[in-house]
């Protein structure tokens, strides 16, 4: 800990002294301490009219700070025995009341007018679905120019490794470690440049075209925000909430953000990726995604326990892990080892039912896990931990039950 | 002004309570008040060291010291702690000692609600502090409050833990103490000005909290809605707030901002008074346009019921609500401005010299006007799609709710110590009180606007890592300010102890009001007969 403290303060205080010339091209070095200058035209009408509020509250405070400066220097008592008497102006007070009047109209009229743009989401060639799940993103591409019906969706959460985010010192007691308590002391990776940021499966778009994002939740509220695209909107469920970005051709790349709305514990969890591809590659992309969704789900039963365990195994980590504990010991969502639920066989069906409809706190995992992802991960849960009920559950026996 | 016998104060017509009955039972305004103030600081040092624990996880990125989901128990109850433990009831002891003395009455109106009202206060707090405190030594598993100061739906209702119930009993009770002590503060106004004590004459710390108390009245009633409805919506079956059952997750916030808002400014108006009554006691010079801080702080007060969607430009509400909600708020920084124009103005030609509690309130007029600058930036909606719940935000009510609220609560303090111990306070400890916690705020609060531009959400217990160098100075600042504040604990332990120079009835030789023609420390009963005011 102490050398890493001391790493930090030098680099702290250096960058504080070059802050002012950093200028670097990618997103995780481009801005420390400013409004990101956007990619979208919107996006930097925003930082515009950010830079230019900016500067009349700058102005404003200045003056106001000044004058206070010299009252304190030029009317403190040992320079300035005898108060003066006055205690009202009517003159200077209706000036100071107008006076910011008129420079909150010149304020309101820019704001208004990019208000009125953002608001207009007509003309869109591409439409993408943005569903908030409690600690990921789905992406379901619903219309691409003429094509209404492109039904290609996935999920898309966070890459990267619990190994380098989870580096406890303490293991207990009044800083409650939870999950990680089995990492204590362990070393801790190195992070990596887009740590906190990177996902595995990031969202593709176009650019040169206008791409609206239906915004909606399916447990609590999220916020999708991409900080390039200019501003967030709200993803709250049972409503749609409609945003647009419009990246110009040339500026492919990939852009960052993050859930902008507390939501629970992974609420610093769930970045947004998004690759901004050239037209063609785009259509490429999507030509590809749609054979895949059109191919009939793989089926093919298990060959032994032991491999539905090993499939069981990382999916229970990369998506249950975060509510029912990396042993099962449960958290936010129910505990497995030894819980009834997990081991009579009376509960079997239910826990597959469960597992594709979801219940109360418990999303649905049917468009998110594969028939035979989901028959992994039961027999995982039904083996692992001492639980041992031998129960292999196959493919085929999640599709009928779907 | 009046003269007031000091003789008074000896026939006492009661017999001297002492000991815990003296406390318990009391129906003295100035017992009352202290009792709420060293409440206010305890809960005041109890959510500062959860912010400790926030600043700790957040000085390095990676998960350290905490689990995200204990992390997100400190955000919570840090908010609710300080705002409705610390900054409201510490305001409501600053009202009960000063304004019965500053109007010449006897005592409040109601002086055994006036008991209650606090005695609430310890048992609502019991029962919220009580979920952290199983939440802390049973390892985060049962879970306290975890969903945001702000509670919103559906993460406090469907998603909520079993502790949501307890923090909505207290809440309750919160409530039901604010009311109470609302509806005291107008009766005492009202009913027990001295003779000659017009509405215009009255001090603005008596005006401000008048118009606080209104606003108490008209919403917390609305926090107990909001409120209730999640307790029926938790468990009995009702759908408010559930868009399955046919609810509606956005009027939560639209119901808990029209509380939330007008509560921005109970935490507010009653510093404005201070700072008015501080500065033209330093600057011995009247105080500039009486009137017009009072309009001001009405006009304030009025539109602070018309701008609650500007905490919700991206819930995604219609055009033109978006914009109507854009120019009522920013239309509030214009009373906001009157008020700091007025102080510079009093100020201006002025005879200062800087006692501790003049240095507060200058330091307030700066901090609170870079804290309503960064305000007027948000009001304007398309830069807030980008500023909001980033620490932007959280950046700006710092500035305005600790170098705003909570310095002029030391300002305050500083100033009326010598009437409520009879002592002046330390001027060494409060000289270092003082420069500590100046330098440490803004070390504090002040990179948290560049992270936040810089796009690091708030509520984030790990971040990117270009997040990394700010939050570290961030959390070296916090906890240089948490530190600071033992040196206040030890001012007043030292006023407390009556440790220290001896103070006279006006201790301050600009200052003016009936206060200050009372005895220091004020005699237990004060105003058995009314001053006369001309």
């Amino acid at each position: 800990m102490q050398s890493t403290l001391f790493h930090r303060m030098a680099v702290g205080l250096t960058s504080l002294m070059i802050s002012g010339l950093a200028t670097a091209s990618d997103w995780a070095e481009r801005s420390d301490h400013n409004l990101r200058p956007g990619v979208t035209a919107v996006a930097q009408e925003i930082h515009g009219l950010h830079n230019t509020v900016l500067w009349i509250v700058s102005i404003i405070g200045l003056l106001v700070f000044g004058l206070i400066l010299i009252s304190v220097i030029r009317h403190r008592r040992s320079k300035h025995p005898t108060p003066a008497t006055f205690h009202e102006n009517i003159f200077l007070e209706v000036l100071w009341t107008i006076i910011p009047f008129i420079i909150l109209i010149a304020m309101a009229v820019p704001a208004t007018r990019v208000l009125i743009e953002l608001d207009d989401t007509a003309d869109s060639e591409l439409t993408v679905k943005v569903t908030g799940y409690r600690w990921r993103w789905g992406y379901e591409y619903l219309t691409y120019q003429d094509d209404n019906d492109v039904g290609v969706s996935f999920i898309s959460s966070l890459a990267t490794p619990p190994e380098q985010y989870e580096n406890p010192v303490l293991s207990g007691g009044l800083f409650p470690y939870g999950t990680a308590k089995d990492r204590v002391g362990a070393p801790s990776q190195d992070k990596d440049h887009n740590y906190m940021l990177e996902v595995d499966n990031p969202l593709v778009i176009p650019s040169g075209q206008k791409v609206r994002f239906l915004v909606t939740s399916d447990d609590v509220i999220h916020s999708f925000w991409i900080p390039d695209f200019g501003g967030k909107k709200d993803a709250i469920p049972g409503f749609v909430n409609e945003t647009w970005a419009l990246v110009p051709e040339g500026q492919e790349g990939t852009y960052y953000g993050q859930c902008a709305e507390l939501c629970g514990k992974n609420h610093a969890f769930m970045p947004i990726e998004v690759k901004v591809v050239a037209q063609s590659e785009f259509q490429e992309w999507l030509a590809q995604k749609k054979e895949e969704a059109a191919a009939a789900p793989d089926l093919t039963p298990f060959e032994s326990l032991d491999a539905a365990m090993e499939v069981g195994e990382k999916v229970y980590a990369g998506q249950c892990a975060l509510c029912h504990g990396q042993n099962g010991e449960g958290g936010i969502g129910l505990a497995f080892a030894g819980s009834d639920f997990a081991t009579k066989s009376e509960h079997l069906e239910e826990h597959i039912h469960v597992l594709l409809e979801g219940r109360n706190a418990m999303p649905a995992f049917k468009g998110q896990l594969t028939p035979k992802e989901i028959a992994a991960v039961v027999t995982y849960e039904r083996n692992a931990w001492g639980n041992d009920t031998g129960d292999l559950i196959q493919p085929e026996d999640v599709h009928e039950e779907e | 002004m009046s003269t007031v016998a000091a003789a008074h104060d000896d026939h006492d017509h009661h017999h001297a309570p002492t000991g815990l009955k003296r406390w318990l039972f009391s129906t003295n305004h100035k017992d009352i008040g202290t009792l709420y103030l060293w409440f206010s600081f305890a809960m005041f040092l109890a959510g500062g060291f959860m912010a400790m624990i926030i600043r700790a996880e957040l000085i390095e990125p990676g998960m350290q010291f905490v689990d995200p989901e204990f992390f997100n128990q400190m955000t919570t109850v840090h908010g609710l702690t300080m705002v409705f433990g610390a900054v409201m009831p510490g305001f409501v002891g600053l009202a009960n000692w000063m304004i019965p003395l500053m109007i010449g009455a006897p005592d409040m109106a109601l002086p055994r609600m006036n008991n209650w009202s606090f005695w609430i206060l310890p048992f609502a707090f019991a029962i919220l502090l009580s979920s952290v405190l199983l939440s802390a030594f049973g390892h985060g598993n049962p879970s306290a409050p975890n969903f945001g100061w702000t509670f919103y739906a559906p993460l406090s209702t469907k998603y909520g833990p079993a502790s949501t119930d307890l923090f909505i009993l207290s809440v309750h009770m919160m409530g039901i103490s604010s009311i109470m002590g609302a509806i005291n503060v107008i009766v005492t106004v009202f009913n027990l000005r001295a003779p000659g004590m017009t509405l215009m004459k009255m001090p603005l710390f008596v005006w401000t909290w008048l118009i606080t108390a209104f606003l108490l009245i008209a919403v917390m009633p609305v926090l107990a809605g909001a409120v209730t409805m999640m307790l029926t919506d938790r468990h009995f079956g009702t759908s408010f707030f559930d868009a399955a059952g046919g609810g509606d997750p956005v009027l939560f916030q639209h119901v808990f901002w029209f509380f939330g808002h007008p509560e921005v400014y109970i935490m507010i108006l009653p510093a404005f008074g201070i700072v008015s009554a501080i500065i033209p006691t330093f600057a011995r010079k009247q105080l500039f346009g009486y009137a017009s801080m009072v309009y001001a702080t009405a006009s304030i007060a009025l539109l602070s019921f018309v701008v609650w969607a500007h905490h919700m430009f991206t819930v995604g509400m219609p055009l033109a609500g978006t914009l109507f909600f854009m120019y009522m708020t920013m239309l509030i920084s214009v009373p906001t401005g009157v008020k700091v124009f007025n102080w510079v103005a009093t100020m201006w030609r002025g005879s200062m010299t800087f006692e501790l509690p003049m240095k507060w309130a200058i330091t307030f007029v700066i901090l609170f006007t870079c804290g309503g600058l960064s305000g007027l930036m948000l009001a304007i909606t398309p830069v807030d799609f980008q500023y909001h719940d980033t620490y932007f935000v959280v950046a700006h009510f710092h500035y305005v709710l600790v170098s705003g609220a909570v310095f002029t609560m030391f300002a305050a303090a500083y100033y009326w110590l010598p009437k409520w111990s009879g002592v002046m306070p330390s001027k060494v400890l409060g000289e270092l009180h003082f420069w500590n916690s100046l330098i440490s705020v803004n070390l504090l609060f002040f990179p948290m606007h560049f992270v936040g531009l810089a796009g690091m959400p708030r509520r984030y217990a790990d971040y990117a890592l270009q997040f990394a160098d700010y939050n570290f100075w961030i959390s070296i600042g916090g906890f240089w300010f948490g530190l600071s504040q033992l040196f206040f604990l030890a001012v007043c332990l030292q006023c407390a102890l009556k440790k220290g120079e001896k103070a006279e009835a006006k201790p301050w030789d600009g200052a003016e009001g009936l206060e200050w023609e009372v005895p220091s420390p004020a005699p237990f009963h004060t105003f058995d007969t009314p001053p006369v005011v001309k």
